[in-house]
């Protein structure tokens, strides 16, 4: 989130579309209730009636995976009709850059394509420089060139007429939600999204999300209270998760992980150090040497950074295609490695394509399985299909504490880091994550000090004094992940002694004399303590209009509540919203909540983090394009696209073996997955509580009276339901909430299961829908695009 | 009239189930052998180990509209209760009332009643009869944890401010600032019972829509001794008091 949960309250006007908070987040809704009880309109942009529908004034059906047909008629509407917040569109965005003469965008495709490697060259999509080598800038927004210029063309084709047709959806209903949501253009008025899953897992992804930024960019609705883009997280701690880079492509503090081709620290920061030649441009990734030399010397404190580069490993290439997830299981099919830890996940029921999967899993020497509860991971090897006898796997199951047996912080989706002491003890020999993790690499380190090795430096020098008493410390990590001075430093005229906390990340040195486990969370545990455990509510009267309470834990970055708050106030430090003000310049200082990048109102361009410091309409960064343009899903049900040749993204994440169902007529129907409230993920926790399964017992699948009908399927019947991939059983639902959409003139269905259950137990509540879902992905992400695909329903 | 009430305001209901969930946690009520059976709602019914039920609600209106009603149903306290006047004429020692809150309390001596259908007890139809013991359940109000403070256990695990407790006073003051902020989105909003229950609900459309029982005349007259209260009454064994 840019945003917090509590800043929901305050928005005029909140859509949710790829996300279902009322089921999935229902404590969202403590929030989206009162903004409503304020006068807000509610939206809802799905392609089901759920019990978020129930609450919303605006209700746009729209068919899986049209969402950027629909956002792209949205950025139609907000540019024919002159919405957007223009002062802000002119200061704050990039809409006056000029996009250099490379750059074109013809029939669904940009510059630079390779049809070959399936991949762009992003130099053909730059921006025009001056003399000074600063981007330019027409402010008369007219040169056809120019940002704004290029995305009217664009989007010129995303007619009502056009995203009607694709999506399934009537054009008074679009325009209902257009008109309804770009009312946010105006100066004090403000718009938020709240999206999930159901905007990421597509192979358009990244895209989808890029969507709406313009959206909210041409608005002006980023940086201000209730507005802002707002990832609606899957589980309390997944946002910590995120900023420790539990993924491939990212260390702690989102550094890129290193690629090969950069073997030394000079070489990696010479690539990845953004420059700009703009003096208002405050381009805070040009610090990034210090945080990674930080987060080096947090692992490696007696070695130099440069030395301490040279332990990491390097990746032949960050490229989604070479080590997401999807990618990692078909090479496990492969044979190419044999171990593997699956730890606090179920991916045999969790992974698109779960039988490819639960294969892939047959062909490991050894998995150690980790979790509070046995799972269909670590029982793969006697479940549905599978010959125990033939089946080499061996399996150790470590089983764990559950979390609230443990102290430790999380984070949540608005960046909030939160203490939270342990409960009740561990069950029986249970242990925390933390104490498995310190053990294991104890026992590995030990095999390195007695056998040596190929390469022992980087186990034997690893910083490990992360326990007090043999034991994980949490405090002992938190304070590591802050970060510390590794020798006595002078810094303009203060002294700091070796071993003292960082106060902030502005003191972070490139040079070794910091230490800092993760950048954006340094400030988090300070000389005065442990802010995360902070629960004070008081806050000034601004503060107290928005609901900012900065005194309450701790967020980050440096405890700004707001991201890019600069963005809310006019070039003389005056908020654009003077009833909910995020930031305001008083009295000579910035009051309310902590300003993002500092210096005097107008001194600064607000978007810190670009390099440019302009709000991107314009983003040459993503893989799959600087524009976001509609491309059907891998498995869709049409041939051909309104507007143009391209049916599918064409860089998308995708495997010679995966077969695809376009315009398949046996898999007629479009499925779609996804979560109820009651239950979580693969089910693991909830279908082991009775009460949650006595309430949600079976899997199902919704489907609409009209597909009912021609199935012959009634209300409460066993239908099966069938993919390319593989088929299950699932309880009929049969439902006005769903209905068919008409499609480029063809009647199109849709059905939806939810992805919770397991063939483990119970006995009769079904396996997991991932049994049908593809693995193809987003080429940014690699994330699998199981959220629109193909299949047939009958019944059983 | 003092003591506490129950406010619901259907208008915020997210049908989370939090409540249903909660009442069990706290009453240790074992789970159901449910099934999927086409419906969202489950269990099917309220019974002896499920005071409280979510109930959901497809209405499709004339010219494409769809409404999706949920109703979080429990014992509405009844100021008289009805099903009291009913069981002191078999025992009054079964349904007893809370003098603190006002609650309406089963206890053991409930399977006295055992002759009787959950409609000739409640104008509600709330109350269920063990199979086995002959003894009749419902929702107590948390009354352990009232008496301590605390809200019910339903009432707590709400996210949207549907479910609301407290003095009787403060909640139907709360109950009228509601309705008449709901009026604005639903003209037709009303409140179900109000002055003869403690479980006051706030309805966006009309209670019927909703579930059948949602309102039910509850007055201190509605239930007339019937026949068989009487002749329980009647043969009652003497009791010292």
């Amino acid at each position: 989130m840019t945003n917090h949960w509590i800043d929901l309250k305050n928005s005029d006007c909140i859509l949710m579309m790829g996300s279902n908070p009322a089921e999935n987040h229902p404590i969202s809704f403590k929030w989206v209730m009162r903004a409503k009880e304020a006068g807000a309109t509610l939206i809802h942009v799905d392609p089901r009636f759920t019990r978020t529908t129930t609450k919303c004034d605006i209700f746009t059906r729209i068919r899986s995976g049209s969402d950027i047909a629909v956002l792209g008629g949205l950025i139609k509407y907000i540019l024919d009709n002159d919405l957007y917040f223009k002062d802000y569109v002119l200061n704050y965005t990039n809409a006056a850059f000029i996009v250099g003469k490379d750059y074109t965008f013809k029939d669904g495709l940009f510059a630079g394509f390779d049809e070959k490697a399936l991949s762009y060259d992003r130099s053909k999509w730059a921006f025009e420089l001056d003399e000074n080598g600063v981007p330019k800038r027409d402010l008369t927004l007219k040169d056809p060139r120019c940002v704004m210029q290029v995305m009217k063309q664009h989007y010129d084709r995303y007619t009502l007429d056009n995203v009607s047709r694709i999506a399934g959806t009537p054009k008074e209903d679009l325009v209902k939600f257009y008109k309804a949501y770009a009312a946010t253009g105006k100066p004090d008025k403000a718009g938020t999204i709240m999206y999930a899953m159901g905007w990421t897992q597509h192979s358009v992804g990244v895209q989808n999300i890029r969507a709406m930024c313009l959206v909210q960019l041409l608005l002006g609705n980023m940086g201000v209270a209730g507005g802002g883009v707002n990832a609606l997280r899957g589980e309390s701690n997944v946002q910590g998760s995120t900023d420790q880079g539990l993924l491939y492509h990212i260390l702690p503090g989102y550094i890129g992980t290193p690629e090969a081709k950069w073997q030394t620290l000079e070489e990696y920061n010479k690539a990845n150090t953004p420059v700009t030649k703009d003096p208002m441009s405050v381009n805070w990734w040009q610090n990034r040497p210090k945080y990674f030399a930080s987060l080096l010397k947090s692992m490696w404190l007696d070695d130099e950074p440069a030395t301490a580069y040279s332990f990491l490993p390097k990746l032949e290439s960050s490229s989604a295609a070479k080590y997401s997830w999807l990618v990692l299981f078909d090479e496990m099919l492969k044979g190419s490695f044999k171990g593997f830890f699956a730890w606090g996940m179920n991916p045999a029921c969790s992974g698109a394509n779960a039988e490819k999967t639960r294969e892939a899993l047959s062909k490991l020497d050894w998995m150690v399985n980790v979790n509070i509860f046995e799972n269909e991971t670590g029982s793969f090897w006697k479940g549905p299909g599978m010959d125990p006898a033939q089946i080499k796997t061996e399996v150790f199951f470590l089983p764990c504490a559950v979390s609230i047996e443990k102290e430790g912080s999380i984070t949540n989706s608005g960046r909030l880091m939160q203490w939270r002491y342990a409960g009740p003890k561990p069950l029986g020999d249970t242990k925390p994550d933390g104490d498995i993790i310190y053990e294991l690499m104890n026992a590995i380190r030990g095999l390195y000090k007695e056998y040596g090795g190929a390469y022992p430096d980087p186990i034997l020098k690893l910083n490990w004094d992360i326990a007090s008493d043999h034991a994980f410390d949490p405090h002992k990590v938190a304070k590591l992940i802050n970060g510390f001075y590794t020798k006595d430093v002078t810094i303009g005229d203060k002294t700091y002694k070796k071993g003292d906390q960082v106060a902030a990340f502005p003191a972070l040195q490139a040079d070794g004399s910091t230490c800092s486990g993760n950048w954006v969370y340094c400030g988090s545990y300070t000389a005065d303590g442990n802010k995360a455990a902070k629960r004070d509510k008081t806050q000034t009267e601004m503060q107290e209009r928005i609901g900012l309470y900065p005194n309450w834990a701790w967020a980050w970055p440096v405890n700004r509540r707001i991201i890019y708050n600069r963005a809310s106030v006019d070039k003389t430090g005056k908020p654009f919203a003077p009833e909910k003000p995020v930031i305001a310049w008083e009295g000579g200082k910035w009051v309310g909540d902590v300003v993002d990048g500092g210096g005097d109102p107008g001194a600064k361009h607000p978007f810190i983090m670009t390099k440019d410091g302009f709000g991107q309409l314009f983003g040459p960064g993503r893989v799959d394009g600087p524009l976001p343009e509609y491309y059907e899903p891998l498995e869709c049900p049409v041939d051909k696209h309104p507007f143009s040749s391209r049916l599918h993204n064409p860089t998308a994440l995708q495997f010679a073996a995966e077969q695809k169902a376009v315009c398949d007529p046996r898999y007629p129907f479009v499925g779609t997955t996804y979560r109820v409230t009651e239950h979580w993920q693969t089910g693991l926790m909830t279908r082991n509580t009775p009460w949650l399964i006595e309430a949600e017992p079976q899997i199902f699948c919704e489907l609409s009276p009209d597909l009912a009908k021609v199935r012959g399927i009634g209300n409460g019947d066993k239908v099966i339901v069938e993919s390319q991939r593989g088929k299950i059983w699932a309880m009929a639902i049969v439902t006005p909430r769903i209905k068919p959409f008409t499609v480029m003139g063809q009647l199109v269905h849709q059905v939806g299961l939810p992805w919770h259950y397991g063939w483990s137990f119970p006995k009769d509540g079904g396996d997991s829908a991932n049994i049908l879902t593809p693995a193809v992905g987003d080429p940014n992400t690699g994330i699998p695009e199981t959220k629109a695909f193909m299949v047939n329903v009958t019944k059983a | 009239m003092s003591g506490k009430t129950f406010f619901i305001d259907l208008t915020k209901c997210t049908a989370c189930r939090g409540c249903q969930v909660a009442c069990k946690q706290w009453h240790k009520l074992p789970a159901e052998a449910t099934k999927q059976l086409g419906t969202h709602q489950n269990p099917q019914d309220l019974s002896f180990t499920t005071y409280k039920l979510v109930r959901f609600k497809e209405i499709e209106d004339k010219g494409g509209g769809l409404r999706w009603l949920f109703f979080p149903e429990q014992c509405r306290h009844c100021v008289e209760p009805p099903c009291k006047a009913v069981a002191d004429g078999y025992d009054e020692r079964a349904i007893i009332r809370d003098e603190l809150t006002g609650a309406v309390i089963y206890t053991e001596f409930t399977k006295a009643l055992k002759d009787l259908e959950p409609t000739e007890l409640c104008p509600f139809n709330i109350p269920r009869k063990d199979s086995v013991s002959g003894i009749w359940g419902k929702c107590d109000m948390c009354l352990d944890r009232v008496h301590n403070g605390l809200k019910p256990a339903c009432v707590q695990s709400c996210p949207t401010g549907a479910m609301n407790f407290g003095e009787r006073d403060d909640m139907l003051a709360l109950a009228e600032k509601s309705l008449e902020a709901a009026k604005k989105r639903f003209p037709k909003a009303e409140m179900a019972n109000v002055d003869d229950v403690r479980v006051v609900v706030l309805c966006a459309y009309p209670p019927a829509d909703y579930y059948e029982f949602l309102m039910a005349d509850a007055g201190p007259n509605v239930a007339p001794m019937t026949r068989k209260a009487m002749l329980a009454m009647l043969t009652r064994p003497f009791r010292q008091s």
